[in-house]
């Protein structure tokens, strides 16, 4: 379903990607971890179409489509969905409004029915209380005045009400109390099924005990150097990433 | 329709000399008026000398604008529902089509009284104004009454000129929501001026929509005392119009007065709006608040001067004024001129100004999220402007305006 071949990307003329080669088959969950600076959230950013990032070489296909041709909501609107790792603030824009904007919108495109207030209250209300969060987080402004754990929660709250068929999760777990940590793990695990994918981004194992990936890769300097199963992850946590950027090296 | 063949400055004096004699109130006034305008001009027009007042907005288009007098027509009612409308057309308040009983109301004509002529020599437009003035609205709202919300609405016709004249006078704890609202197609030159006095503990809010048709130019004065323990509370929205300016001066004569004088001016094509308002204080622990905050699409033109000025009996006064503008377009341009003269010494004012585009960020966050870019920008301009009208609690009022916006932007993107 996700397939990157040989994705190269930079930012301000300065090469992040060095050729980057992934496939995320449909229903699985996949871990991407590295150290700071090896490139994690500029991938997160290029599948999501940031503007300010370049694509200088490679593929992205996602079901058959070619993902780096779309504008952002058209990918939106294909199923993709990221989880910001500093959610942005919109003074002004009430939280339950932005929701049912974003989910009507997606909709609309699907061809199918807006939710009118009222239905769209008792859904957003539903999945609030799955993720503990306080009733009060859908009439405050968008992520205005949330602590980092209520932020991190919000973005988890975005995918369980838009239902995206890939999630790229860019470091949702930092931040987070090991309380915060489970809830939104198993906010993302009540995903889980045929029709979710995900790209997990972390620089801990620590949320991997929690959402177990079916792969895990490592990326180190614009590449992926290591891919392996859960155990890698485990690994890596024992040996440090220096041992597998040697291994690699 | 009487044939006026000069424009601009000259056509608006031989307007007065058709009109003079049949003017209502002190025609020695009228006279000094007429001396003061032909003296001062319009400002940035063919004689009219630029002040620093008038540093940032001309009314060169004024100049070969034609201000025939025109015999109203019957008109056509507007349908409206509300129950406390008062029309003025052109200048002339229309009885047939305003509501029959608003209490407190007499027409400007039957009930002439001039305040300010001390600054018709300064003054230019309200020279003007106190120069052609033929009707107007007139509310006296009695000690402790509350009026409600009356609709004033204005509207311009094509080749001729407007000056109302409005007396709004407030008892001590009065209560009243003016909605003014102006409308017009064509070119049209409207010059509103509106002589308010607020007494002790009494409020008024003054809520003003200006969609001027787009050859229009639409100069409003506004003059308002408030006495102690008094509220003026002012939101002037700037949707339409060729130029458009606000020119108040509000002072706080009493203790503990409080006075908002805010814009939102919704700009495009070449529009120019300006809002320029003078808050004195003149007494204690009063509060001042001028909070513009513009959108400006492309080649538009946006003014804010704010000036406050403390007088030294003042003392624990607060004073804010704030610009706050999203520039649309590269090709768009705000001046914002904020002045602080402070003689008390204890007193707590403060200015700021910010200019900028959408936040590149923000607009990412909302059409990652699958929100179209054309809706995410509007999401954005309607939450920078919400915090505009966060202060109006009225419902109807606040959908109004929202209102405003909406049609405003859907025009723009169209």
């Amino acid at each position: 379903m996700l397939e990157i071949r040989g994705l190269a990307a930079s930012i301000n003329d300065k090469p992040i990607l060095h050729g980057i080669d992934l496939t995320v088959p449909q229903g699985e969950v996949h871990a991407i971890m590295g150290p700071n600076g090896s490139g994690k959230s500029t991938l997160a950013y290029v599948l999501s179409g940031r503007e300010d990032y370049a694509v200088t070489a490679g593929s992205v296909s996602f079901n058959d489509r070619d993902l780096l041709d779309m504008e952002p909501e058209e990918r939106a609107a294909a199923g993709v969905f990221l989880a910001f790792q500093a959610p942005i603030e919109l003074p002004g824009v009430g939280n339950a409004n932005f929701l049912r904007t974003a989910l009507n919108a997606l909709r609309r495109s699907r061809g199918e029915t807006e939710l009118d207030a009222v239905q769209f209250l008792k859904l957003a209300r539903a999945e609030a209380k799955r993720l503990a969060m306080p009733e009060d987080m859908l009439r405050r402004n968008v992520n205005v005045g949330f602590s980092g754990g209520e932020k991190k929660r919000n973005e988890v709250l975005q995918m369980a009400i838009l239902r995206p068929k890939l999630a790229i999760l860019d470091e949702t777990d930092s931040g987070l109390d090991i309380d915060a940590l489970k809830i939104v793990a198993d906010g993302v695990n009540a995903l889980r099924g045929p029709d979710f994918s995900a790209l997990v981004i972390t620089h801990h194992q620590r949320l991997l005990d929690h959402i177990v990936p079916d792969r895990v890769h490592v990326l180190s300097a614009g590449r992926i150097v290591r891919s392996g199963g859960a155990e890698l992850a485990k690994q890596l946590e024992k040996s440090g990433y220096a041992a597998v950027q040697a291994e690699a090296a | 329709m009487n044939a006026i063949t000069e424009t601009g400055t000259a056509g608006l004096l031989a307007r007065y000399e058709a009109l003079r004699g049949s003017l209502p109130g002190d025609p020695a006034l009228r006279d000094a008026a007429a001396r003061a305008f032909r003296s001062l001009g319009l400002p940035g027009a063919s004689r009219g000398r630029r002040s620093e007042a008038w540093k940032y907005t001309s009314l060169a288009p004024v100049a070969d604008m034609s201000f025939g007098i025109d015999h109203l027509p019957p008109g056509h009612g507007h349908g409206t529902r509300r129950d406390q409308v008062l029309i003025v057309r052109a200048g002339q308040y229309i009885p047939h089509l305003s509501s029959p009983q608003v209490p407190g109301f007499t027409r400007f004509a039957d009930a002439p009284s001039f305040a300010m002529p001390d600054r018709l020599e300064s003054d230019p437009l309200l020279a003007l104004n106190t120069m052609l003035a033929e009707d107007g609205v007139v509310l006296t709202v009695p000690d402790g009454a509350d009026l409600g919300l009356v609709y004033l609405m204005q509207t311009g016709i094509a080749g001729t000129s407007g000056h109302p004249r409005h007396v709004i006078r407030l008892g001590q704890g009065a209560r009243l929501t003016l909605v003014e609202q102006s409308l017009g197609e064509g070119r049209y030159l409207l010059n509103p001026v509106f002589d308010i006095q607020v007494a002790e503990d009494a409020a008024l809010t003054h809520i003003r929509v200006l969609q001027d048709g787009e050859d229009a130019v639409n100069l409003t004065g506004i003059a308002v005392n408030v006495a102690a323990r008094g509220q003026y509370e002012q939101l002037t929205m700037v949707a339409e119009g060729r130029i458009t300016r606000t020119d108040i001066r509000a002072s706080i004569d009493g203790p503990q007065a409080r006075v908002h004088l805010d814009g939102v001016q919704l700009l495009k094509g070449t529009q120019h709006s300006d809002f320029t308002s003078v808050v004195r204080h003149l007494a204690p622990h009063g509060t001042s608040r001028q909070a513009v905050r513009s959108v400006l699409a492309d080649r538009s033109h946006g003014v804010f001067q704010g000036r406050i000025e403390v007088a030294r009996p003042a003392q624990k006064t607060d004073g804010y004024q704030r610009s706050s503008t999203l520039l649309l377009s590269s090709d768009a341009e705000m001046d914002t001129k904020p002045e602080l003269e402070i003689f008390a010494d204890d007193v707590k004012c403060s200015h700021g100004a910010t200019v900028g585009a959408l936040d590149a960020e923000q607009l990412f966050y909302l059409r990652s999220r699958g929100i179209p870019d054309t809706e995410a920008r509007s999401l954005l301009i309607r939450a920078f402007l919400a915090e505009a009208l966060e202060p109006v609690t009225n419902d109807e009022v606040r959908a109004m305006l929202e209102g405003t916006v909406d049609r405003w932007w859907k025009d723009r993107a169209a």
